[in-house]
């Protein structure tokens, strides 16, 4: 079977303008292949690139050199080099993201937060939403919660936001930046099970986990991230 | 799926006296695509708005706008009959100051009917439940129908403009600076109401602005425009998190938390 | 009454004749579109009807029968200037009979006799842009005709709607002309705009302050602007006239003394005494 995300070589650098051109090196070489229903985990030190590496696979960072092959609609398309409308497609259709922190928007409510992923997918807006309503009570998070924006939500309870609404749409490809970080261990218990769950369907999933205990039920092997030579 | 660009320019160019106010601007921008073009005053943002948009011709370069019909017309060949049909149906054009896009004396009703009857509607009970409908769903009281926009705050009448243009369904729509004039928490909620009716109807929007945090909230793409010249481009989150260009770094830093 | 001497035949000259019947050609030819004409001193001031008696003078010839009507009346001080105005500078007939006239100057009414081929009705204007209290910029009036772009128009019919309850514009009701040109029909009662559709003879509309001529050819589509659901209705006194019994005729209202005594009178004389001969004649026999 063929990986369902893999990098050939991929570097990233950061070049700081303002600090008279200063150029940063994070990545360089990074060569990870993920199966469908495989789940690696990310290690290293604090600063290694761990994040960044994330990023660059999600495209929120533009990848400085190599190839990010991703399982896409049928074919192998090369993130690294994908425009703008076609990362906007592959993120809706193929490639997930739960990062640690919920971008809260203004006056949206919890339930279309986490619907919405599934509208833009062409899921009818009711039934996306009894989904939403579905994986966060699995979340324990109260329906009586669910009409409120997050904004004024504990920092546990938007992150378990953040994890209905990565987990909601079955992305094939999908990328876990702390996903317990502030969860009790009941809640923990539930993200367990959704990782298990998406793993059992055929989801590659590619996490960062601080919580080694998390990480050591999912996670099938680990990828050691170097930290590259910085400000030399 | 045969799909295409709503508008594509390419190499536009346009000089004021010496000034450079485009240099060799080329965009596309599809069906549903909201896109915004950042940069401070004078980097050439409006006049490229302008331009897409028909008001101005450029020194060089071309506008093609594909209709309805599927056909490709060029903005600036088309002539000011089609482009006037075009801009108050197809089209719409969202000012920064609402007395620009508004008639102050007619009622709020008036107002966005005045772009249903322009299309042809001619039955008064089916404009004024048009109207009802869009002035509620841009959150102004319906019972404030036959009042002037005189009468309404900055934010209302703001939220009226958008409705007016929204009304005909218009397929790509130009904003100015949307929010430019409104107080902090005004200027949230009127963000959240377009980037929800904008996903609703699908809508393409091409849209200026020098706030990076509304850019950030609606826009899909981002264009960073200095000196006439577009410097970066791309998803906006990457723009915004991964800016590569000195100015682009330059302007992510000097916002806050956006 | 003797013809005057020392004037050209109707009071302006020839070139100046040509040159009107030059923009009423093109008036003609584009129904509804207001054409500017370089608009004379006349020995009158203006708002007294110097565009439609400038019209009348370039039209008129020897064999024409003139009538003028002020109102719909042949008696008030204006139709009788302007009619013998013409009696004296033109030599020309003149009456009092619709049916007898091949030119009708009129301020403010449509006869209700109907009008037949052949026959000219000169409409005196005092503002011939149905879009000016709309739209102040002259400009771009000009450009909303060339775009027929009209919305703004439906818009005050709208905002009457939801202010009165209905269209509550009672004269100078704005028309579409052969379905491209919105026209102001001149400050006639909305109650004559039906006369103007379809009618057969030849409608020139003169603004000589505006310095403005258009027209109406005959038989030509004249659509009174309206909403399916508030249709126009052209409206009446729900009177008779007190005179000659008519309901159908539209009414002035008269107040008979200062006690709130009122009575209704057919607005156009003629078709007033028409009708009461026509009664006596009966009676006589």
């Amino acid at each position: 079977m063929s990986p369902a995300i893999r990098t050939e070589a991929l570097g990233k650098s950061f070049t700081l303008h303002l600090q008279g051109g200063t150029r940063i090196p994070v990545l360089s070489g990074v060569d990870l292949a993920v199966e469908p229903g495989e789940c690696v985990a990310l290690a290293g030190p604090s600063g290694a690139g761990k994040s960044t590496l994330m990023r660059c696979l999600y495209g929120n960072y533009g990848a400085g050199s190599g190839r990010i092959l991703l399982r896409h609609r049928g074919a192998e398309l090369d993130l690294a080099s994908a425009d703008a409308r076609l990362m906007r497609e592959v993120r809706r259709e193929t490639l997930g993201y739960v990062s640690q922190f919920l971008r809260v928007i203004p006056r949206v409510p919890t339930l279309d937060i986490v619907a919405e992923p599934l509208v833009a997918r062409g899921m009818p807006r009711e039934a996306a939403r009894a989904r939403a309503a579905a994986l966060l009570t699995r979340l324990n998070l109260p329906s009586a919660l669910h009409a409120l924006p997050p904004a004024t939500f504990s920092g546990g309870e938007q992150q378990r936001v953040n994890l209905a609404r990565g987990f909601a749409p079955g992305y094939p490809v999908l990328l876990l930046d702390e996903p317990t970080a502030s969860l009790d261990a009941a809640n923990r218990a539930v993200v367990l099970g959704l990782i298990e769950a998406a793993k059992a369907q055929g989801t590659a999933i590619i996490g960062i986990f601080h919580d080694t205990e998390i990480r050591d039920r999912v996670a099938d092997r680990l990828f050691e991230v170097h930290p590259e030579q910085a400000f030399a | 799926m045969m799909e295409t660009p709503l508008l594509e320019a390419h190499g536009l160019g346009l000089r004021f006296g010496t000034i450079p106010a485009l240099d060799g601007v080329s965009l596309e921008i599809w069906p549903g695509e909201v896109v915004a073009i950042v940069g401070e005053s004078g980097s050439g943002k409006t006049t490229l708005l302008r331009v897409l948009s028909g008001l101005l011709r450029p020194d060089a370069g071309s506008v093609a706008y594909r209709g309805p019909d599927g056909a490709t017309h060029s903005v600036h060949d088309m002539g000011e009959a089609a482009l006037r049909r075009l801009m108050r149906s197809d089209w719409g054009f969202v000012h920064q100051n609402p007395r620009d896009g508004l008639r102050m004396g007619v009622s709020a009703g008036g107002n966005v009917g005045e772009r249903l009857m322009a299309v042809g509607a001619r039955h008064y009970g089916g404009i004024r439940a048009e109207a009802t409908e869009w002035l509620r769903r841009v959150e102004i009281d319906p019972a404030r129908i036959d009042d002037t926009p005189q009468q309404f705050s900055g934010g209302m009448q703001q939220r009226l403009q958008i409705a007016r243009t929204l009304v005909t369904r218009p397929r790509l729509v130009f904003m100015d600076e949307p929010t430019g004039g409104l107080d902090v928490s005004v200027q949230a909620r009127l963000l959240d109401l377009i980037r929800e009716l904008v996903a609703d109807l699908g809508l393409a929007v091409l849209l200026v602005t020098h706030d990076i945090a509304a850019a950030r909230l609606l826009a899909h793409r981002l264009l960073v425009m200095r000196q006439g010249r577009v410097v970066e481009q791309g998803l906006t989150d990457r723009v915004l998190d991964d800016p590569q260009h000195e100015y682009t770094q330059l302007l992510v830093a000097s916002v806050l938390a956006a | 009454m003797s013809t005057a001497t020392g004037y050209n035949f109707a009071y302006l000259d020839e070139d100046t004749k040509r040159m009107i019947r030059r923009a009423i050609l093109k008036a003609v030819a584009i129904p509804g579109h207001q054409v500017p004409f370089g608009s004379r001193e006349m020995p009158l001031p203006y708002g007294w009807g110097t565009g439609g008696i400038q019209v009348t003078a370039s039209i008129i010839g020897p064999q024409d029968r003139l009538k003028v009507i002020d109102q719909g009346a042949d008696d008030t001080t204006n139709a009788v200037s302007i009619r013998r105005f013409f009696a004296r500078v033109a030599g020309v007939p003149t009456t009092e009979r619709t049916s007898e006239a091949s030119i009708i100057q009129t301020r403010h009414r449509i006869p209700e006799t109907p009008l037949r081929e052949g026959q000219i009705l000169v409409y005196q204007v005092p503002m011939p842009e149905p879009l000016f209290r709309l739209e102040p910029r002259v400009a771009e009036t000009k450009r909303l005709h060339a775009m027929a772009d009209y919305g703004l128009m439906h818009v005050r019919l709208y905002e009457d709607i939801a202010r009165h309850g209905h269209i509550a514009i009672s004269y100078n009701y704005p028309v579409m002309v052969n379905g491209r040109y919105l026209m102001a029909p001149s400050p006639i009662p909305a109650f004559d705009n039906p006369k103007m559709d379809r009618m057969p003879a030849l409608q020139l509309f003169g603004a000589g302050r505006e310095k403005r001529i258009y027209a109406v050819p005959p038989y030509t589509a004249v659509r009174s602007l309206d909403f399916e659901d508030h249709p126009f209705e052209p409206v009446r006194a729900k009177a008779a006239c007190a005179l000659c019994g008519s309901r159908e005729s539209y009414l002035d209202e008269v107040v008979t003394d200062d006690r709130g005594g009122r009575m209704f009178l057919c607005s156009d004389t003629d078709y007033c005494g028409e009708r009461q001969a026509a009664v006596q004649r009966d009676a006589a026999e």
